[in-house]
Formats: structure tokens, sequence, C-alpha cells
């Protein structure tokens, strides 16, 4: 009996004009092409300069802040409104101003003073842009300061060396943060939407009602809906791992066997979610947008964009509830740090729990009368 | 019905909360070998900065790998040997900071605000007092001095968000009625095609402008997000931008016939090119110049670039009149496009 539902499910879909090809095309673009966009890479900053000193030092400071690589010296005024006028316009994002006799009072008295005026309209730009340009700045006092205690022939100045290092993603690539977060995008989208508006399209082509008066029971029923889309999941993953490896030359740090059990899980789960909303849809319209309403929710809670330690402590605590931040979690953690099992074994365990619980919920929920 | 009114809602109470990338209480180890004054004066230091917090003072070399996969450490402070008496004999003292860099952002801030907790200490310990030697940079923050979020989400929220309603909902449910057989019904009648048109268009119209409120009043008196502008310039360029969007709906409708075709068109032409293109969530100018060039084509992100000027930054009229002047003629000729394809007749 089951076997002849599964056949029927496959015909289904394979049958399907479209859904085949979403199924390859999807993940491919996702995971070729968001990389470069999903980016939050702060690089190019525009930088309008107004050097009002002229000076050796004002010259050599701006050289260092243009070869940094991080700004862009857009415009060269004299005049702080103007340059103001600028930002307004989006042409520069942040306003550098060597005021006059900068460095007549770097020598005289050692202490000299800039201004820094950055468009935080994006506060995540403009805070980094602005810790960039002072973190410069301190550098540049610091070359200034410990050339002339040497030319002052004091004992060698008292400075320590501070080294950063960054492990996991040694060139902080942020394309690289973002992969694994795709990667799980391309397969919540595609194993969460299309059993969503699969029993919600057998509603309004009336053929659930044939479904219904089958002695088949709900069990079976849901089970035989969950099981194309579980497969469907490792076509896109398999797709996506090749993708990731082509475009950006990422391979998986923790291997991909943990990967494959992760998604085995969080597909079943997921697909849950979608089967339970389409109980409650009547159209394809409802259904879609109760879904999407769901996805925005958890992918937000989710920490792809930004860190869930950011956020406030009660919405920490509401993330727990989303299953796209176990798996996102355990995902970078694979993919960038290589963990192993027993390192995300809590998080492996939380998203089971989502798949039973989702899963009896669409059992419990679908109705065979109407 | 209720979900298009409460979509906008939840999504803003989302991305005012949720969207912060401030970094507070990050969980450092420290490696302390010299374990000598200075290192233990620059622990203390960290210990009383909100930014971080200090989980472990290990006093010999240990492999911490294994805990910063765990997430239980996100940076490693690592003093080098006998690390005061190199700072004031020789200058060669050193410290390593080892940063999780699974997020970039994040391990740049938390590595910048740990440097300038031990440059503070430097500063102190080589014995300057009253004004500290050195350039003193002062920031200002244009537009968002607290640098909240939301300045920055909010009109990509109500860009999207109309966009959804407006192109997405309208060209399904059209798509809906022909797949029905309803549209039909529609014809025959002898109601005039311009009229039926408008009819359609209306309800979603209404809901676009009690969201357009909505967003508004949420992000004034909840997220703290000031309109700085003028009202009434914010209205009518977000009227225009509806205009666009009922238009591009309604294009959508006439081009295809069923429901979940509209569906896949309206996703993949409008919803991901907003999503990731329109400057809503990623900076434009971050992009490879292909996809520059794309957002150039998105209706939403002339109007979310106009927003932000009228709404966070205050400015006029004569300030956005590039944004204005390119969704004015959006406007037109995809009101023109969908009339002139919409069919009167019964194929």
């Amino acid at each position: 009996m089951f076997t002849y539902l599964l056949e029927k499910e496959f015909k289904q879909l394979l049958r399907n004009k479209f859904l085949p090809r979403v199924v390859v095309i999807l993940p491919f673009a996702m995971v070729g092409f968001f990389p470069m966009v999903a980016n939050f890479d702060i690089k190019d900053i525009n930088l309008a300069l107004i050097d009002q000193d002229h000076s050796s030092y004002s010259k050599r400071l701006t050289g260092k802040l243009v070869s940094s690589g991080y700004f862009r010296l857009t415009e060269k005024t004299a005049n702080y409104s103007e340059a103001l006028h600028a930002v307004d316009q989006n042409e520069s994002d942040v306003v550098f101003v060597i005021p006059p006799d900068f460095e007549k009072d770097l020598v005289n008295t050692q202490h000299a003073e800039v201004q820094i005026a950055v468009n935080s309209v994006n506060g995540m730009r403009g805070g980094l842009s602005s810790s960039y340009l002072m973190s410069l700045v301190t550098d540049f006092s610091a070359e200034i300061l410990t050339t002339k205690a040497q030319g002052a022939s004091q004992l060698t100045a008292a400075t320590c060396e501070v080294v950063p290092r960054y492990h996991f993603n040694t060139h902080l690539k942020y394309s690289y943060t973002m992969i694994p977060a795709i990667l799980m995008m391309a397969l919540a989208m595609l194993t969460g939407f299309l059993p969503a508006l699969n029993i919600v399209g057998e509603k309004e082509d009336g053929t659930i009602e044939q479904m219904n008066v089958t002695p088949v029971n709900k069990f079976e029923l849901i089970l035989s809906k969950l099981i194309p889309y579980w497969i469907v999941g490792f076509v896109v993953l398999t797709i996506s791992f090749f993708v990731a490896w082509l475009f950006y030359g990422m391979v998986s740090a923790g291997g991909y066997l943990l990967v494959y059990l992760f998604a085995t899980v969080f597909v079943l789960a997921f697909s849950g979610i979608g089967l339970a909303i389409s109980n409650y849809a009547s159209t394809i319209q409802q259904g879609m947008f109760i879904m999407f309403f769901f996805v925005i929710t958890f992918v937000f809670l989710s920490g792809l964009y930004t860190p869930v330690t950011s956020m406030p402590q009660w919405l920490q605590t509401v993330s727990l509830f989303s299953p796209l931040r176990f798996m996102i979690e355990a995902l970078r953690g694979i993919f960038l740090k290589g963990c192993t099992f027993s390192d995300l074994s809590g998080h492996f365990w939380a998203l089971c729990a989502f798949a039973v619980f989702f899963n009896s919920w669409a059992v419990i929920s679908y109705r065979k009368s109407s | 019905m209720a979900i298009m009114l409460l979509l906008p809602i939840i999504m803003l109470i989302l991305f005012g909360f949720a969207m912060t990338t401030e970094v507070k209480h990050t969980k450092v180890a420290v490696v302390d070998t010299s374990n000598d004054p200075m290192t233990r004066r620059i622990i203390e230091r960290f210990q009383a900065s909100a930014y971080f917090e200090v989980v472990e003072v290990l006093h010999h070399p240990e492999n911490l790998d294994g805990r910063m996969r765990r997430g239980e450490v996100q940076l490693i402070v690592y003093f080098g040997k006998s690390f005061q008496e190199r700072f004031n004999h020789s200058g060669k003292a050193q410290v390593a900071l080892i940063a999780d860099g699974t997020d970039p952002n994040s391990a740049k801030t938390r590595v910048s605000y740990a440097t300038a907790i031990i440059r503070t200490c430097q500063q102190e310990l080589a014995g300057a007092s009253g004004i500290s030697p050195g350039i003193q940079p002062t920031v200002r923050l244009l537009y968002n001095p607290q640098m909240k979020g939301a300045y920055n989400f909010v009109p990509g929220v109500m860009g999207m968000i109309l966009m959804l309603i407006c192109a997405m909902m309208t060209s399904i449910s059209i798509a809906r009625e022909k797949e029905f057989g309803t549209m039909e019904i529609l014809l025959v009648s002898p109601m005039k095609p311009l009229h039926m048109i408008i009819a359609k268009t209306i309800p979603y119209l209404v809901i676009s402008l009690v969201n357009l409120t909505n967003c508004l009043l949420l992000s004034v008196f909840m997220l703290g997000v000031p309109i700085a502008g003028n009202l009434i310039l914010l209205v009518g360029f977000s009227l225009i931008y509806i205009f666009v969007n009922l238009a591009l709906g309604l294009l959508i409708s006439s081009l295809v016939k069923t429901q979940l075709v509209a569906l896949l068109v309206s996703g993949m032409v409008l919803m991901i090119p907003v999503i990731f293109l329109s400057g809503m969530l990623y900076t434009i100018e971050n992009m490879p110049v292909f996809f520059q060039w794309a957002s150039q084509i998105l209706p939403a992100k002339w109007y979310i670039v106009g927003i932000k000027n009228i709404m966070i930054k205050g400015l006029g009229l004569a300030d956005i009149l590039p944004e204005l002047s390119v969704l004015v003629g959006m406007a037109v000729v995809f009101i023109t496009a969908s009339l002139k394809s919409f069919k009167y007749r019964l194929s």
C-alpha cells in the first residue's frame, strides 16, 4: 500500500514541468551567486578628505589611509559643509578633517586632533569604518611618537606589539561565512515550500478528497509526502557542495558525512513545518504567505545575518525555537571549524526534537474529513 | 488577510531587535605565562569592560582550539613570556589576540576593542599624565549617532513589504481568478475592463497604505527611528512606489496563467532580487559590478535610497529628485505596459 503511495508522489514530482528543474537550478544559482552579494564585508569606503594643514605629516597620514585598502579617496575639498553634502548624496561615506597646525601641534605638544564624521545610517558600516579610521590614526601616531622618541635618543619607548590572528577563517573571507548559511537556505526553501504547496495544491485541485476516501491512514499519507522531499534535500545538498567547491574552492573542514547526517534530520523537521502549515491553509496564496512568514521569522532569529549573541537576551531565548539556528551553527561549525559529532551533539538532538514535534503536528492536524 | 497586516509588524520587530551587530560579552580566555603586574592590570581591564567577559585565566600554555571550536571561547589573549620586563626594557613585548573568524565582522570588532584596551594600558604605564600624547580623533556619527540597526532596516522593510503586498499579491490573485475561470465571468459582464482592473487593485492599495502607516508608527514609537524629513513627501513618494508595484503585479498576472507560475515568477523576479540586491540588507557598493548594474532596474532600490534620504537624513524634495524621477518613469512605463497587455478577450 505504502509503496504505491510513494510511487504516486514520485510520479507527481517528476511529471511536473518545472519542479525537477528548480531542484537543480536553485541551489546552483543560490550557492553560486549569493555569496558574492550576501556580503557584509566593509570595503571601498568613500572618503572625503579635508586637509587644512597641507604639511608633510598630513600627507603621510592621508597616504596611510588610502594605502590601507579600506578607503577610496573620492573627494578633496577645503569646505566642511561641501563634504557633508557629498555624504548626503551618498557620494562619500566618511569625512576626515585634518585641522590647521596639525603638524605643529604634534611636534610641539605631542598632541593633535583630527575630526571624523561618519555616515552611520547603516550602523554596521558606520561603526566599522570609524573603527578602521581610528586604528589607522592610532598606528600613525604611535609611529610618529616612536620615531621622535628614538630621534631624541631616549631609551626605547615602552611599547608592546599586538598580533591579531583569526582562527577557522584565517583571511576573514565573508563568503566562507555565508556559504554554509546559503546552503541551508537553499535546503530550507526547497524542502519547506514544496511540501507546503504540495498538499494545498491537492486541496485546490480536489484530488485530496480522493485520497481521503481511500483507507490510507494519516501517518502513511504524511510519510509518503515527506520521503520525496527528503531525497530532494540530498540532491540539493550534493549540488551545493559541488558548487561551493567549484566557485569558491570551499571544502568542509569537518567532512561531508556529518553534514549529510545533520541534513537528514533538518530536512525532516523543515518539511514537517511545511506539511503542518499546508494542513491549515486552504489556498496556495495562503499557504505561501504563512510559510513565508515562518521562514522569515526563523531566518532572522537564526544568526544567518547577525550573530545570535548580539541580540537582546529575550530574543536569544526566542531564537531557541528556530530549527534554523541549530542548523546554521552546526553547518558553520562543521564547514569552518571542523567540529566533530561530539562538539555538536546538543544541536543534533535539538534538531531531532524539532523533527519529531513538527511531524507529529503534521500528522495530528491532518483531517481526513473536511 | 490578517497575516498581510501582521507580517510587516513582525518583520519590523525582528529587524529592529535582531539585526544588531553590537558585540557585547565576548567570552575571553587569557593565557598569561608571565603573570606580572602589567599583565594582571590588562586582565583587570578586560574584566571591567562591558564588551568582554573573562571566562578563564591560565598561567601555562594550553591548546584552547577545542574550546573555541565549541564556541565556549570567542577570543584568546595570549601574553608572551616575561611581558613586563620586555615591555620596559627591550620594547619587544608581544601579545597575541586570537579571534574566532567564523563571523568576520564580529572578529574584527572584538580585536579592535581588545587592542584599544591594551593600548590604553600601555599609554598609562608609559607614564603619561594629563593629556595623552598622540593624535586624538573626534568621531561624529552622522544621522544615526547610536548606530541602531533599525535606521538602516526600516526603509528596507518598507520597500519589501509594499512590493510583496502590491505586486506579488495582486499578480497571484488575478492569476487565481484566471485559473478558476471566474475571470471569464467578469469579462463577459457589462463592466468596463479598466474599471475592473482598478477595482482589483484598490484593496491592495488600501492594505498597503495601512501597512505603511503601521510601519511608520512602529518605527517611530517602538524602534525609536524618528522621521527626520517631511511626512507628506514621504507618503507621496511611497504612493508612487505603490503604483509602480501594482502595475508590475498586473503585468505579471497578464503574462501568466496559473497561481503557481505567478508565485514563482514574482518570487524569482521580485522577491529574491529585492532581498539581495535592493540595498535592504547588503550594501550595493560592496557588490560585484554586474550586480550593481542589476540593482539599478529594481524599483525597490530607488525607493529605499529615497526613503533613507527623507526619513533618516531629513533631506527635501530637491535632494531626492533623481530617485523620484526614476520611480515616476517606472510607474509610467509599467502602467502603460500592464494596460496594454491586459487581455480583454476570452482566449
